[in-house]
């Protein structure tokens, strides 16, 4: 599918590049035309997102044939030919979307999009979209690059846009917030980077135009034993390099997603940076760790991920509760919604490492209702600081009837972050309960508790914002305005939809999610190697 | 026999027409500037920059041959010639740099800028005469040929105590290293009896030797070479030097002078001490001569001195001095491409070497810049600098990126590269170790970024202009260091090709 001659995915990812570099062009004064390219141009984008929607073949599976992606393109980019001691190098231009990209992309223009309404207000304008956009598509590129070198420009160009989004837009301690999640994740992505050297070491095909053996970082490929040469490093099954390399791929994952104990950064990350900026954080990046694992790990690493699916379901039980137990310890209303994330992203790792259809489909639904969710909680603390310019949780009561319209949109986005049944969080939680049940029932068990602490903190927040008396400095406090409003009703009628009819997000992920999971465990069960069990 | 002599004479001379042009160019540039040097004061700059242009005509020229000449003293091929190119092109740059230098225009330095242009050539002579040497002897004449010019170089400002002081030390830490490397040259010369590189690996093939003699001459010259590419522990010139040199000496240095070293090394390495009467499996891989462990003691090294130069640069202050601790960890990165002892690994040092002379030229370019408008290499004076000089900003951002080694730029490809040949060669220690170094890298090269754009100006906040030079010179490093880190196809092959050397597989 083109438009003007370019695949819709190029535009999808590139789009927000010419409108940065429109932005740039704007004239000093004009701050308004900055804002106005930006959210056209996000815009757009969701426009794309659904025209790829309306077009999406729910029959096709994706994940390691070439045939079941859809909007392939597939270009040389890179071609260096052969000498006598070195084959030839071929990197590809390669994007393409399957059912666990699909909702990435749709969530992520989504997200960009609210983002961008939601930064109208910031100041230095000009420098704020331009890496705004700039990291727009980094997001974007991540979710459909299906070419690993390319993935991995995209992981890497977010960095420094965030950086600055972090460092220069932040609160009073954004300077340390900045650096730290700009070292962690630079760990996590060398970490990634000597995999990714290895694994082309490893794999070789045969290209179709001279015939020759070549080097490939093409994912599809790496996911085939028959592609590996004899005696390269990561060649064979359950060998130690290769469960090496599945464990520092895990990590590089396991920072973004954030995994305890890569998680430090998070809180930082999100109480300093600027709320639209938390929006993204919360509802877009820290999908990519996750998407990465289903995406590359999984498929390419099947007996590394079913040997280690048990301490990865433990380590996803551990953030569910301790993320649950630590965010009932915070007085600051953000921090409290940064800690809410690190548990509800448990629920993503503990369905992802329950390998089974029910575990992984409530994976990637709790990746996309997390998205949105998450996005509206931070939206919600954003709307209260900008007004009462603190955070503090003792400091509020009785806004219940102060501002009645942001009660209303608070709560839908409470309850759906608890899990009440009608609202997306219950279906995705429910699903990945399901999944994780059958593999390890005492893990899922356990990890239930953290649903009743999750209550437990949410009902009394609840209660510290909007019930009891109303302290007197606040009783001018004036009620959402129309403008946060455009930017939380979509995400609540996203929420409200998906927990009532989840099946249009269901069936656009059943395909590939099932090709996934037998893919996965027949790889990983031909060496003998069965999922773990608690006794 | 004469006339044989005098064929063989003039067939050298003709492989040698681009370090005669730079002679000539010398030559031209101390004679011009004391007839035309009081009206024309930048004479010796324009003479130079002719010269360098004919001289890389005659070296593009050369590109591809292989050929050995003045009787085994020296060979042209395709692997010097990449050298060439570098010092041709840094030399280029820095002599723009320098016509725009302040510390050249506003000390006693401009009545003797004449001098300052010829030494620049002298050491890029001295450079090609070192990528291209291969007898003991000549190798050593054209190191000293280097360090000379550099001491007097890094000088060069009389009446800064710094860059007199900078220039004492370099002599004396010089003159011990090459003093050193020397007594190497006579222990293998004893060994051997020779002194051409391919002659000494004959004879310890055919004849044997001592290991333990062998490895200590080893040691000795590693002293010399270690010095000229700072690595540690014969890097402790290094800061302080740069620190008190010019900041175009500096630059030149970091640049030139070690990419000449690197040059240098790597074919005596790869001359001596490999065993070609076996054959390893893999293609482009060369046998380690017994009982010399030279690449676990190169990588040792190379760990070293990544690490040090690495952990010591997070806490300098001086812009100089900080890039000079960077530029010690990135000779640890550029031998990671040395420890391999394959093909691969030298086309990933000659990449590398491309990228680095973008990036860092360019970073140094942005600290003189810097230093000319606010008279200070403190970090401190770039607090909200950014806002103040944004073209200027943003490109000193693309250069310390690229010289952390993050996409989309130049300098991660350069990485990309030695990570792989370390890879494919499976030393995955080391390659985990460097990559650890580009994350503790990212932390220094951070705090720049920070205070440029993080901070607020404190007490100057009024814009400062740039001219139309100036932000010529930073695209011209910007726009490689930028376009070869999405497009890089045609580098690779140009570094791929180059790793042929005379007489070598």
């Amino acid at each position: 599918m083109q438009i003007l001659g370019i695949g819709i995915l190029t535009w999808i990812v590139f789009l927000p590049i010419l409108a940065m570099i429109l932005v740039l062009l704007v004239p000093k004064g004009r701050e308004i035309w900055i804002k106005w390219i930006s959210v056209v141009a996000t815009g757009i984008q969701v426009i794309l997102a659904v025209v790829l929607l309306l077009n999406y073949r729910y029959d096709l599976a994706g994940i390691n044939t070439l045939e079941g992606f859809q909007f392939v393109e597939k270009y040389r980019w890179i071609d260096v030919s052969g000498v006598a001691w070195f084959g030839r190098i071929v990197i590809e231009y390669f994007l393409g979307v399957d059912g666990l990209s699909m909702p990435m992309v749709v969530l992520t223009a989504l997200i960009c999009f609210i983002g961008s309404i939601a930064s109208w207000e910031l100041p230095k304008a000009k420098g704020y979209y331009a890496l705004y956009l700039l990291l727009d598509t980094g997001m974007m590129g991540v979710f459909v690059a299906l070419d690993f070198f390319l993935f991995y420009i995209f992981w890497e160009v977010m960095l420094l846009p965030m950086y600055f989004l972090i460092g220069i837009w932040g609160g009073p301690r954004r300077e340390y917030a900045a650096i730290k999640f700009f070292i962690y994740t630079l760990l996590g992505s060398v970490l990634m980077l000597l995999v990714m050297i290895g694994l082309y070491f490893s794999t070789s095909i045969i290209d179709p135009v001279t015939g020759e053996k070549v080097h490939t970082f093409n994912m599809l490929a790496m996911m085939d034993p028959k592609n590996y040469e004899p005696g390269a490093i990561f060649s064979g099954l359950h060998t130690t390099w290769r469960y090496i390399a599945y464990i520092a791929l895990f990590i590089g994952f396991a920072i973004k997603v954030p995994i305890v104990p890569f998680h430090t950064w998070l809180p930082d990350a999100h109480v300093e940076a600027p709320t639209p900026i938390s929006v993204i954080l919360a509802g877009v990046l820290l999908k990519m760790g996750t998407y990465g694992m289903l995406r590359i790990s999984f498929p390419i690493f099947p007996d590394g991920m079913l040997k280690y699916a048990l301490p990865m379901a433990i380590l996803g039980f551990i953030n569910i509760v301790y993320g649950a137990l630590a965010a009932m310890a915070q007085e600051d209303f953000k921090k409290l919604i940064a800690y809410s994330s690190i548990s509800h992203m448990g629920y993503v790792v503990l369905g992802m490492a329950a390998l089974n259809t029910q575990g992984v489909t409530g994976a990637i639904m709790q990746m996309f209702n997390h998205g949105t969710i998450t996005a509206m909680l931070f939206l919600i603390v954003g709307v209260l600081y900008d007004r009462a310019h603190t955070r503090g949780l003792y400091e509020f009561g009785g806004l219940a009837n102060q501002m009645p319209k942001y009660f209303g949109i608070v709560i839908v986005a409470f309850f759906a972050a608890l899990g009440l049944p009608g609202l997306s969080g219950f279906i995705s939680e429910a699903f990945v309960f399901l999944g994780a049940f059958q593999t390890y029932k005492w893990i899922a068990i356990f990890s239930a508790t953290g649903v009743i602490i999750t209550a437990g903190y949410i009902l009394w927040t609840t209660q510290r914002l909007f019930f009891g008396q109303l302290p007197d400095r606040w009783k001018n406090l004036p009620d959402i305005n129309a403008r946060e409003l455009v930017t939380l009703v979509p995400l609540a009628i996203i929420v409200i939809f998906l927990g009532v009819y989840p099946s249009p997000l269901i069936n656009l992920m059943n395909t590939s999610v099932n090709h996934l999971v037998r893919f996965v465990s027949e790889m990983g069960q031909a060496g003998g190697m069965q999922i773990g069990i608690l006794p | 026999m004469v006339e044989q002599f005098g064929i063989e004479l003039i067939q050298s001379l003709k492989n040698f027409l681009p370090e005669i042009t730079l002679t000539l160019t010398l030559a031209f540039v101390i004679i011009l500037d004391l007839i035309f040097g009081r009206k024309v004061r930048n004479i010796g700059a324009y003479v130079s920059l002719v010269g360098l242009a004919v001289t890389s005509f005659f070296t593009v020229k050369q590109y591809g041959g292989t050929y050995q000449i003045f009787r085994a003293m020296f060979v042209v091929d395709s692997y010097s010639t990449f050298f060439k190119f570098i010092f041709i092109l840094s030399a280029f740059i820095i002599i723009v740099f320098s016509l725009q230098s302040y510390e050249l225009k506003e000390t006693s330095a401009r009545r003797r800028l004449g001098e300052y242009y010829f030494l620049i050539l002298s050491l890029t002579l001295g450079a090609f005469l070192m990528a291209g040497s291969v007898n003991l002897l000549m190798m050593y004449l054209s190191l000293e040929l280097v360090s000379i010019s550099s001491y007097i170089l890094a000088g060069y400002i009389k009446e800064s105590e710094r860059s007199s002081e900078a220039s004492m030390k370099y002599v004396i830490y010089g003159a011990l290293s090459s003093g050193l490397m020397l007594y190497g040259i006579s222990l293998i010369y004893g060994l051997t009896g020779e002194l051409n590189i391919y002659a000494i690996n004959a004879s310890l093939l055919s004849s044997g030797y001592s290991p333990i003699v062998l490895l200590i001459a080893l040691i000795l010259m590693l002293a010399g070479f270690g010095y000229k590419i700072s690595a540690v522990p014969f890097h402790y010139w290094t800061p302080d030097v740069y620190e008190g040199a010019p900041i175009t000496v500096t630059a030149f240095l970091s640049v030139s002078s070690k990419a000449a070293g690197f040059a240098m090394l790597v074919r005596f390495l790869k001359a001596s001490f490999i065993d070609r009467t076996v054959t390893v499996g893999i293609e482009g891989a060369w046998a380690i001569i017994q009982g010399l462990p030279w690449t676990e003691i190169i990588a040792i090294l190379s760990a070293l001195t990544m690490t040090v130069g690495n952990i010591i640069a997070i806490w300098q202050n001086n812009l100089k001095r900080m890039l000079a601790y960077s530029s010690i960890a990135h000779a640890g990165y550029i031998l990671m491409g040395v420890v391999v002892a394959q093909n691969l690994g030298i086309s990933a040092m000659l990449l590398y070497f491309l990228a680095y002379l973008f990036m860092n030229l360019g970073a140094f370019y942005c600290v003189m810049v810097v230093a000319e408008k606010t008279g200070s290499e403190d970090i401190e004076v770039y607090k909200g600098l950014g806002y103040r000089m944004p073209f200027l900003g943003v490109a000193f951002t693309i250069f310390l990126v690229s010289l952390t080694g993050i996409p989309p730029t130049f300098g991660f490809v350069g990485k990309l590269y030695l990570f792989s040949a370390l890879i494919n060669a499976k030393v995955i220690w080391l390659a985990v170790v460097g990559v650890l170094n580009s994350v503790v890298s990212l932390y220094y090269y951070i705090r720049v970024v920070r205070n440029m754009f993080l901070r607020d100006p404190e007490l100057e906040k009024s814009p400062i202009a740039l001219s139309t030079v100036h932000i010529a010179v930073i695209l011209v490093l910007l726009i490689p260091t930028l376009l070869f880190g999405v497009y890089f196809g045609p580098i690779v092959d140009l570094a791929q090709s180059s790793v042929a050397m005379f007489g070598l597989r």
